[in-house]
């Protein structure tokens, strides 16, 4: 019998989740300068588009697929066998056992908007200057060597069942190392934050980094973006729960509180380095607490979600200038954000993790010694050196042959008219033919070629 | 014939439209411009990095006057757009040579 109120939970937190990508994609667009607001805006429904066709071909078998070489006593957990749920086969029957559970296609649904948002994060890293037809072979590349594989690595719990009998062979951080990741902060956030700063060392900086008036184009629409990840963000956690039960209801809250220090704690930073409290940093404070609660959010108790949260924000607040300093163009920050918020998150689980939450492990300092501690740091930097190493090689392999960049005069004109042929704005009444006149078009406005489906 | 055009701050142009009413100004054209003076622009701060933003925004007004009116126009527009306050912009008159109404085809002072 179908657990029919897990499911609804977790088919709503799978919606929820998919808008997120949506959210980040006005997150971004807002944070580019107007001529590239689309370009931006693309990449994350590129993601969307192709990582949900990849997903149910192959990816979610790679990911959660039975462990490759493994026995019935544990296996390597590095890989799904990517042959066995090929096309999602077999999936579609109703094979929940009479103690009640998810029907495979929500657990499909809701683990597949994760693997798109990551992808779609690591975007930010590169804005303004990357082919779309590059960025969608990278996406799918990346996906495929990197995010599946690490999926597998940290969501892939080994299942057992009631005769003792190991029925599945997980991956090596969740079962083998134990550390405690609940929602992707390392496979989702260090990942993908290690990715764009490898990504952005491949491609180069923008003409004009650290020189020219890069400016964030529209902020209202970075606040509106940051809201709706902060809504979608309750289905990432709370979600991860896979049921509608007392640790998706703790998880829930530490996602709020943790992500109102965190905002606190960048705009205090603000206030005091720069002297104004901005809407991009209250924004920004929002991400990185969301970031960093992720991984911890079943391991803290709320109290530890504020420190946790204001800690993170302030980290960010700070980590955000390291790219003029060391002279790599990560864009939008998913260094300072994801990559930052994630190592907080998921180390801090080694401090601040209490046995009287759902995950029930003390940190270091609850009283629970160092061993959740180191097991959160090896988690985290496997995944951070893993993820940089193969993102580099991928990125230079697309650089070497197809060409990562546009050339020069496209991104000085601006990548949407070039590779979109469109732009974002049309507010000009002299160029959007205001003049209502049959007699010609107004000067400088566009006109019809005759090409295409108008014709 | 002379063309008065001001640079104001933008939120003294209600106030210089209203003056200019008063003196019998029946016409005028702005738009919105940017530019730096003495004021050379001001500073934003984005994620800890400072900007400077060297082009503020203004509002041009043009009006086209008589001989006659020039000094008084400019005077008005002066006075409604002053603030004592560094930004507060510049109005210059120059020589026109010709004005045509394009409805009914008048010339010079009559066009105004």
């Amino acid at each position: 019998m179908v657990n029919t109120g897990d499911t609804a939970w977790i088919l709503t937190s799978a919606s929820m989740v998919l808008l997120m990508t949506p959210g980040l994609a006005l997150f971004y667009g807002g944070m580019v300068r107007a001529k590239s607001v689309l370009n931006m805006m693309m990449m994350s429904f590129g993601a969307l588009a192709l990582i949900s066709v990849l997903w149910v071909l192959y990816g979610y078998s790679m990911a959660f697929g039975d462990d490759l070489g493994s026995t019935a006593d544990g296996g390597p957990g590095l890989l799904g066998d990517p042959f066995q749920y090929l096309g999602l086969k077999g999936l579609m029957e109703d094979v929940t056992s009479e103690a009640g559970g998810l029907p495979p296609m929500a657990f499909v649904g809701f683990q597949a908007v994760f693997a798109i948002i990551t992808v779609a994060l690591i975007s930010g890293a590169i804005a303004d200057r990357a082919k779309f037809g590059a960025w969608m072979v990278f996406a799918g590349i990346w996906a495929t060597i990197v995010y599946f594989p690490i999926a597998h690595w940290v969501f892939d719990f080994t299942l057992i069942g009631d005769d003792g009998v190991v029925t599945h062979v997980g991956g090596w951080i969740a079962n083998d190392l134990a550390a405690i990741d609940f929602a992707g902060g390392t496979a989702v956030h260090i990942n993908a934050g290690a990715a764009g700063l490898a990504l952005a060392i491949v491609l180069g900086k923008r003409r004009g980094f650290g020189r020219d008036l890069m400016r964030p184009h529209n902020l209202p629409l970075v606040m509106i973006g940051a809201g709706l990840l902060w809504f979608g963000w309750f289905g990432f956690n709370a979600g991860s729960a896979v049921a509608a039960n007392n640790t998706a209801a703790v998880v829930w809250v530490n996602t709020m509180v943790a992500t109102g220090a965190a905002s606190l704690g960048w705009l205090l930073v603000e206030k005091l380095r720069d002297g104004h409290a901005t809407s991009l940093g209250a924004a920004s404070g929002v991400v990185a607490g969301l970031v960093a609660i992720t991984p911890s959010c079943s391991a803290v108790s709320p109290i530890g979600a504020i420190v946790l949260g204001a800690v993170a924000g302030a980290m960010c607040a700070l980590a955000v200038g390291l790219k003029y300093r060391f002279g790599y163009d990560d864009s939008l920050d998913v260094v300072g954000v994801h990559l930052v918020g994630g190592l907080v998150g998921t180390i801090g689980v080694g401090f601040l993790a209490t046995a009287a939450a759902p995950a029930a492990v003390d940190g270091l300092l609850y009283g629970g010694g160092v061993d959740q501690l180191w097991r959160q740091t090896v988690g985290a930097l496997a995944v951070l050196v893993t993820s940089f190493v193969l993102t580099y090689l991928i990125g230079l392999a697309i650089e070497k042959t197809m060409g990562f960049r546009v050339d020069e005069e496209d991104e000085l004109t601006g990548i949407d008219t070039v590779i979109h042929a469109e732009s974002g704005y049309d507010f000009s009444q002299l160029a959007s033919g205001g003049g209502g006149s049959s007699a010609g078009r107004p000067l400088g406005a566009p006109v019809p070629t005759g090409k295409g489906a108008r014709a | 014939m002379k063309l008065v055009t001001a640079i104001v701050k933008p939120f003294k142009l209600d106030a210089v439209k209203q003056a200019l009413e008063t003196v019998g100004v029946s016409g005028l054209t702005v738009s919105e411009v940017q530019g730096f003076g003495r004021q050379k622009g001001h500073t934003e701060v984005y994620r800890g990095a400072e900007y400077q933003v060297e082009f503020v925004p203004k509002v041009r007004i043009e009006v086209l006057v008589d001989d006659a009116d020039a000094q008084r126009v400019t005077d008005t527009i002066v006075d409604a757009a002053r603030t004592g306050s560094i930004g507060d912009g510049k109005v210059w008159v120059v020589p026109v040579d010709e004005i045509v109404r394009v409805r009914t085809g008048e010339r010079g002072p009559d066009a105004i």
